[in-house]
């Protein structure tokens, strides 16, 4: 009785937010990243490759308001040296509410918000766009695949068919991942070489995807890492800590239990 | 206090003497920490310490989310991400208290879930459960009020359907709906009332708590067999129970930690799952989410809200969900006076327990089609799911009471309890039994 209802309890936490699912035709395609699963970790040359093709392909139009610039340096992150982050600084022009002017933008700032008003900001998008689970909304991709945002974003980027069409004065791309088939943003410049990577890395559409999309997961949870590995000290400490009070509680009821004379 | 009998502090030093002349405090605690207890309490007894962890972590995780929390619609959901990722371990605070809710409520359902089988809500229990039931309602509140906060998607969009529920009153449900909001939509009165009543409210929970407990330790507790601790004389309740200190606790404290795990584990490598992902995205009057789902432990009460889609005389199909959605928790609280049965626990309870089985399949069908957008076959399950929600309570538990041919009770909780641990089983010392065979 007990067991069943626990179990069951467990089920429909299961099923009730795995139905947070939106949509459903998108295609969604799974790959791999280095940072999924309990012990998942981000791969600090992905961030870095990441951050390359944000800031070439995609900072044109997107924002990544909630990052600082400082956090390129953070450690778990893209671990990229200060005087390099510094000068990647300059290239970026932020309001200063102090002299009223925009300005280089320095460690302690924020990137520069949404550039182009109908482009979204980056920062959490792979955390807002984690909702499509599993079968009939069932939260199973999420858990067994680690199927989540990064994935998402990975396939509205290698999602595009190569069709247009133009409706009420705007065009639109047909893409494969995005719900209802037909995004506003025109296909990135990220498409078979034309990106290249100081480390030689692959530079093909789908690489140069999993690359970005990894880049965002970070920016939208720079703490993962932290966050896991916090996880794993609780769940270890608490467990040992359990085996502790099971024996305590064992020994404490034994004469209750085998009624002593 | 309580009806049990069982042996009383007495203050033995001088300085004891003279506090306890001028505040038992002492005695109290000791009472309370003392009460006897029904030796044969299974696992199902376990969630009343895991609530009170619960209350006592959200209280303190909030009270420092709140330090570093700007209640305002344009700093709100930064200032979340603030938290998240310039304060010192506060991407942990946020996420133990964003799970911790979940936590919560899954403990209540079990707790309530408890006493619904073993008839832990019938007389002399009536208060407790009608307190539990208070409590219950509370943290529904302060956990809609908190969703509300961090001023997302469905932060937003949430508290206008949940609001908007006020407004289906006829005629006086805009004024009420507007007084709520502070205005005629949900803008920054609404968030700054919330913010105030989500600070409220946890502490007339730990009010309510404190009855509640009291009320409970008046009767005594309730156990699996329904059978009442014997009270004739102090030896003889002794056979029926043991001190909760240091035999509950302990066990208590047990069951809490192996839970702690599997939470740290849920915080620690997927604080997320139960939460909807729209939530980071901030919140815009302009654009409506594709699907407004609540969180998940109001899901079964929201499929029976959207379950009546049809008006009935002068009353609209939208009036009466909201009815039916309050109906269906306080036909829970009628619980005690509706079921008619002089049996308490459902073990006994040949039929109870498959109408009782249902029930509990029903709540978690009902909590699926809450998170399903309203089409296909998902309308009619949650009306079948509602009717007979609404049917165990004001027809099966009745009825049930007066047709049912209960089982044979035990006598007493230490027959019971020898049941499963026979007295000649074994020996005191633990080491090898007699029936053990040799190797
Ligand atoms: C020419 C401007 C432009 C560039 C360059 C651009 N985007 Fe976009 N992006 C947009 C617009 C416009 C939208 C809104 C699309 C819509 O809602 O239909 C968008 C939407 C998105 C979305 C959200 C889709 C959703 O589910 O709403 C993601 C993710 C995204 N872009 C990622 C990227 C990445 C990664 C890059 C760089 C490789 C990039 N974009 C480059 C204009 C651009």
């Amino acid at each position: 009785m007990i067991k069943q209802t626990l179990l069951s309890l467990g089920l429909a936490l299961g099923l009730a937010t795995g139905a947070n699912a939106a949509g459903g035709e998108s295609h969604i395609e799974d790959f791999d990243f280095s940072f999924e699963g309990p012990f998942g970790k981000f791969d600090q040359f992905q961030l870095q490759r990441g951050l390359q093709v944000f800031t070439e392909a995609c900072s044109a139009c997107h924002g990544l308001q909630y990052l600082y610039f400082r956090n390129l340096h953070d450690e778990g992150g893209p671990g990229l040296p200060e005087d390099q982050v510094k000068a990647y600084a300059k290239d970026f022009f932020v309001y200063d509410a102090e002299i009223d002017e925009d300005r280089e933008a320095k460690l302690s700032d924020r990137f520069p918000p949404v550039v182009d008003s109908t482009a979204p900001d980056l920062t959490l998008m792979a955390k807002a766009r984690a909702g499509f689970h599993g079968p009939a909304g069932l939260g199973i991709n999420q858990i067994v695949k680690g199927m989540g945002g990064p994935e998402y974003i990975a396939s509205i980027l290698t999602g595009y068919t190569g069709e247009e069409k133009e409706e009420a004065g705007q065009v639109f791309y047909e893409n494969t991942a995005f719900p209802g088939g037909w995004i506003a943003m025109p296909p990135p410049p990220i498409y078979d070489g034309e990106l290249e990577f100081a480390d030689g890395h692959a530079n093909d559409a789908h690489h140069v995807s999993e690359d970005v999309a990894a880049f965002l997961m970070w920016t939208a949870e720079p703490k993962m890492m932290a966050r896991k590995q916090a996880g794993l000290t609780a769940v270890i400490f608490l467990s040992v800590l359990a085996a502790l009070l099971y024996l305590t509680n064992k020994k404490l009821w034994a004469p209750i239990k085998r009624k002593s004379q | 206090m309580g009806g049990i009998p069982h042996d009383h502090y007495v203050p033995k030093s001088n300085f004891e003497k003279w506090l306890d002349a001028r505040l038992p405090i002492v005695g109290l605690l000791y009472g309370t920490l003392m009460i006897p207890t029904p030796k044969n309490l299974n696992w199902m007894w376990i969630w009343g310490i895991v609530l009170t962890f619960c209350l006592v972590l959200q209280i303190i995780t909030g009270i420092v989310l709140v330090m570093h929390y700007t209640p305002h619609v344009d700093q709100a959901f930064a200032s979340i991400e603030h938290i998240m990722r310039n304060v010192e371990g506060g991407w942990a605070i946020r996420y133990i208290h964003m799970n911790g809710a979940s936590l919560f409520f899954i403990a209540v359902y079990a707790h309530m879930f408890r006493g619904l089988y073993y008839g832990s809500y019938k007389a002399p229990r009536e208060i407790t459960w009608i307190i539990g039931m208070l409590i219950y309602l509370a943290m529904m509140a302060t956990g809609f009020l908190g969703y509300v906060l961090p001023w997302g998607q469905m932060s937003f969009w949430g508290a206008t359907v949940i609001t908007g529920l006020f407004g289906a009153i006829p005629g006086i449900g805009e004024p009420i709906q507007t007084w709520l909001l502070g205005g005629p939509a949900v803008d920054n009165a609404t968030l700054n009332r919330f913010f105030s009543l989500h600070y409220l409210l946890p502490f007339v929970i730990a009010g309510l708590v404190i009855v509640h407990i009291w009320a409970f330790h008046t009767t005594g507790n309730n156990n699996p067999t329904g059978v009442e601790v014997r009270r004739g004389s102090k030896e003889e309740a002794a056979k029926d129970t043991v001190p909760f200190w240091p035999y509950f606790v302990i066990k208590d404290l047990f069951a809490l930690v192996v839970i702690l795990a599997v939470f740290a584990a849920i915080v620690g490598f997927m604080p997320n799952y139960l939460g909807h992902p729209d939530n980071y995205i901030e919140a815009n009057p302009l654009a409506t989410p594709a699907h407004i789902v609540p969180e998940w432990y109001y899901l079964p009460f929201y499929a029976i809200l959207r379950a009546i889609t049809f008006d009935v005389l002068f009353l609209d199909a939208k009036f009466l969900g909201v009815l039916c959605m309050f109906g269906a928790i306080f036909v829970m609280v009628l619980a005690p006076w509706l079921d008619t049965s002089s049996v308490r626990s459902g073990r006994f309870r040949p039929m109870f327990k498959w109408w009782f089985a249902i029930l509990v399949i029903d709540f978690f069908v009902l909590m699926w089609c809450g998170a399903r957008p309203a089409e296909g076959m998902v309308p009619t399950i949650s009306l079948i799911g509602t009717i007979y929600w609404f049917g165990y309570f004001l027809i099966i538990l009745p009825i049930l009471g007066v047709i049912e041919k209960p089982l044979p009770q035990p006598a007493t909780i230490e027959e019971d309890f020898d049941a499963h641990y026979p007295p000649k089983a074994g020996v005191a010392d633990g080491t090898a039994t007699a029936t053990q065979p040799a190797e």
